[in-house]
């Protein structure tokens, strides 16, 4: 049951969009930290991307990409009206999310502040005191940051240029913060996994709680693979159904790390042929 | 014993079933065995003694009355043939392919005491393909018509594997609408994402699917039970009853250290990928496989010699099979291990993982096996296998595919209160009717029993039907045929 594409709007041009799409029954049960599987074509690849917004009214799921490789940039092809071939969600464990005393941070680099907009959303809207930190290269890369702007007072930017907020790395904010403030309960991270491995690492002194959001390569989604596994504490976990978020600290990030890269050759081949010859669906 | 003596005709061998050369199917995806001509039945028929009290039917778990559809075919009657069969198989091309027969009704055949066993399975596969261009109400229910449906009335069925199939065409052919809910895209379960092309051709499974459209089944697909939509919020929607047969869920791995380095996969990523994703036609298709010159493979099950033949045929220089015990313990189909070998797996027994060493990007090169001896039988009658301290080997290996088992599927359980599990996870499920410890919720198949057959999947299903038809529609009101006789007996 192919869902519609309502909206869409280029956040940064052939890199970024953000697809607003009609899926009632998924907006339905969609709570922060869920990701759904698409599939864009026929023989196309099942892949996950998060969940960044869920309007339950509406009947809308809203999800951000980054064009990486043949699916996403597929994906990229596709306009308001047409159709995604297969959705399905909402997956994972949603985020933990209770009223806490102290402030909770919510880091977020590149498309990753998309997937945590709506965790920061969720933490907002159970009362806590949210502070985000984004992050990116340079201005033009920042992402989200009006709808970030919309619920929280306290957005902080650090990109590497200094071309907005703070020239240097989240981290550098986040320590800044955790000096200052001895209250803060929790720090979530979403982004490319060396920034959350930095984040860890950036925490680990000070001992709070760190909620990082696993992007391990997933095929089911559903908990029948172990595509996804990851290790946790030393123990193998399934991203998918026992994550994808688990705490930062104990999570071995170079394993994830190197796994992602297990079909580079695969993935730059495919990706090569689509820019070449366009999708196999069209011959 | 009920056996007649011997006559001529049983001194006739076996027919053999023609199959592709070893040589050109151990490198394509075609179909292996091409199944019996119409003179290769009717031959392959009159070798059945027609046993007054046939060992073969009790050997079958859904009771088959394989005699008297022998019989018909030996009189060239194959509607009649199938017509028998569809008494108590609603799948019988998938069965006739898949089934362990040697240990079910060929097991137990008289005839295979002093030969070889009458080709039950592969006559079964041959009236079916026979039978299966004919009009969809005839392929489900075997009949010429179906009952009026009942609008008044809803099933819904999670999981589209052959328990929730068999369920669902039994419930619709008595009228009863039903929806079928599955995660994935496809429909089909293990059929059609487990079990390579090779074995079972989509093809096969896609009409028996087809057939129950046509019937009026409801097919959702992308909906995840416990996700999208949870047990109790079917049975609030007015669904009247729910049946789930989600299936077997996280594979098991060998827990050696190593085990995920680039190149270890589990057999459900391996074959799911190929599959379900076609990888078998990267880049035409976009799921990638992995490349690799060998495959060690670990298991000795339908599993295992599935994912062995599918690095074959994806081009591996050598494909080799651990198995800690020797060939005669593999729980795999013989016909299976007998193709597997005349392809060229190479078969290492008595050896298990130890470790796996990989490169410096995390990348598999080698593996550590470690030499096992069999050693005294346990309970269950096997003989569990020993390590012989010190004896190990090192394999150069770029791929690993892990065989050995599967848990449970926690989505449902987790989001289902008040449903009972065992400990490990598995559904608790009334062995006659299914029903779990939720009134008008009923499992079967792999969720309940833990990872086991075909067959098996769709006797729970057909049984969770029955009770659920009975409840519904009063018992008898269904309008049985009168083969659930049979069924019962199979249940006592
Ligand atoms: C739970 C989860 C949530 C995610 N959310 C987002 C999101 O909101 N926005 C976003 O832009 N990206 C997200 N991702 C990553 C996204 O799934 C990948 O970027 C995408 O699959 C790339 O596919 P491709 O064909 O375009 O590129 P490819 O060239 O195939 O792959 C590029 C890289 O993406 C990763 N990747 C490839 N295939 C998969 C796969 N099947 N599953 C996961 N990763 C894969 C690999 O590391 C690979 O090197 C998420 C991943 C996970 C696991
Ligand atoms: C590679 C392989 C080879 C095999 N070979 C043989 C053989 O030769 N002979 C034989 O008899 N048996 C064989 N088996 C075993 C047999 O296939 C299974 O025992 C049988 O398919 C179990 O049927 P099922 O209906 O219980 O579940 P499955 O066939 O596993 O189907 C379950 C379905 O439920 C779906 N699902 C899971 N979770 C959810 C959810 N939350 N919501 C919605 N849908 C969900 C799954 O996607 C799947 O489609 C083999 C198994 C495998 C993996
Ligand atoms: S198949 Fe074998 S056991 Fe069954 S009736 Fe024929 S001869 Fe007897
Ligand atoms: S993606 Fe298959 S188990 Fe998680």
């Amino acid at each position: 049951m192919p869902s519609r594409i309502l909206r869409k709007r280029k956040l940064i041009p052939g890199m970024t969009s953000e697809l607003v799409i009609e899926a009632p029954h998924i907006a339905a049960k969609a709570l922060p930290g869920n990701f759904v599987i698409l599939r864009v074509w026929e023989d196309g690849e099942r892949i996950p991307l998060t969940i960044a917004d869920a309007d339950k009214e509406a009947g809308t799921i809203t999800l951000v990409y980054l064009v990486m490789g043949k699916t996403t940039a597929h994906l990229e092809t596709l306009d308001a009206g047409d159709d995604i071939l297969d959705l399905c969600g909402p997956l994972g464990r949603a985020t933990e999310i209770h009223k806490v005393d102290g402030p909770v941070i919510c880091v977020g680099g590149g498309t990753g502040i998309a997937a945590m907009h709506h965790i920061a959303k969720g933490h907002h809207m159970a009362g806590n005191r949210v502070v985000t930190i984004i992050g990116a290269r340079c201005e033009d890369l920042l992402l989200f940051r009006d709808e970030l702007c919309s619920f929280c007072p306290e957005v902080l930017i650090a990109t590497n240029d200094g071309s907005c907020g703070r020239q240097g790395l989240v981290t550098d904010l986040l320590v800044e913060m955790l000096e200052n403030d001895k209250t803060v309960a929790e720090v979530v991270a979403v982004g490319p996994v060396p920034m959350m491995r930095a984040v860890a690492e950036a925490t680990r002194p000070f001992g709070v709680k760190t909620t990082v959001s696993l992007n391990s390569i997933m095929v089911d989604g559903i908990g029948m693979c172990g595509a996804c596994r990851v290790s946790v504490g030393g123990e193998t976990r399934f991203a998918c159904v026992d994550g994808p978020e688990f705490d930062g600290h104990a999570v071995d990030f170079g394993e994830l790390g190197a796994r992602l890269t297990a079909f580079k050759d695969q993935e730059r081949l495919s990706y090569e042929e689509f820019k070449s010859h366009g999708c196999n669906c069209s011959k | 014993m009920a056996a007649t003596a011997p006559s001529k005709k049983t001194k006739a061998p076996r027919t053999a079933m023609p199959e592709q050369d070893p040589k050109v199917r151990a490198r394509n995806f075609e179909e292996v065995a091409l199944g019996y001509t119409a003179d290769m039945a009717v031959a392959e028929a009159g070798r059945c003694l027609q046993c007054k009290k046939p060992a073969c039917r009790k050997g079958c778990p859904v009771e088959i009355d394989i005699p008297g559809f022998i019989k018909q075919i030996a009189a060239g009657d194959l509607d009649e043939a199938y017509a028998v069969l569809r008494q108590t198989n609603s799948l019988p091309a998938v069965c006739g392919r898949v089934c362990p027969q040697e240990t079910q009704c060929e097991g137990s055949c008289i005839v295979g005491k002093k030969g070889e066993p009458v080709a039950i399975g592969r006559l079964e596969r041959f009236v079916a393909d026979t039978h299966l261009a004919k009009t969809a109400c005839e392929t489900v229910t075997g009949g010429p018509a179906c009952s009026m449906p009942r609008d008044d009335l809803k099933v819904a069925c999670i999981g589209s594997g052959p328990a929730s199939l068999t369920c669902a065409g039994y419930l619709a052919a008595r009228g009863i609408p039903v929806t079928v809910f599955e995660a994935l895209h496809e429909v089909g379960g293990v059929l059609v994402y487990g079990i390579p092309e090779f074995r079972l051709p989509k093809a096969v499974v896609r009409q028996e699917v087809e057939a129950m459209k046509a019937l009026g089944v409801e097919f959702k697909t992308n909906w995840v039970g416990g996700k999208t939509i949870t047990v109790p919020e079917l049975l609030e929607s007015g669904y009247s009853a729910v049946f789930i047969g989600v299936g077997a869920g996280l594979p098991r791995f060998l827990g050696v250290p190593g085990e995920n380095l680039i190149g270890v996969f589990s057999a459900n990523e391996y074959l799911t990928r190929v599959n379900l994703g076609r990888a078998y036609k990267f880049p035409a298709a976009d799921t990638p496989t992995f490349p690799a010159k060998h495959v060690v493979v670990f298991g000795g099950g339908n599993v295992a010699m599935d994912a062995a033949r599918t690095a074959m045929r994806l081009g591996a220089d050598k494909v080799s099979l651990a198995y800690r015990r020797t060939e005669h313990e593999m729980p795999c189909r013989r016909e299976e291990l007998h193709h597997a070998k005349e392809e060229g797996l190479d078969i290492l027994c008595l050896n298990a993982p130890v470790e796996f060493i990989g490169d410096e990007t995390g990348r598999l090169k080698q593996i550590v096996l470690q030499r096992m001896v069999l050693g005294e039988p346990d309970e269950s009658g096997r003989c569990s296998p020993v390590a012989c301290q010190g004896d190990t080997c090192t394999l150069e290996a770029d791929m690993a595919i892990v065989a050995v088992g599967t848990g449970a599927n926690p989505l449902i359980s987790q989001t289902t209160p008040g449903l009972d599990t065992y400990r490990r996870g598995y559904i608790v499920a009334d062995p006659a009717t299914g029903e779990t410890s939720i009134p008008n919720v009923f499992a079967g198949g792999d969720i309940v029993t833990g990872a086991a057959t075909v067959i098996s999947a769709m006797g729970a299903g057909r049984r969770a039907a029955k009770a659920i038809a009975d409840r519904l529609l009063g018992p008898g009101a269904a309008g049985q045929p009168p083969d659930d006789m049979a069924d019962d007996s199979a249940d006592a």
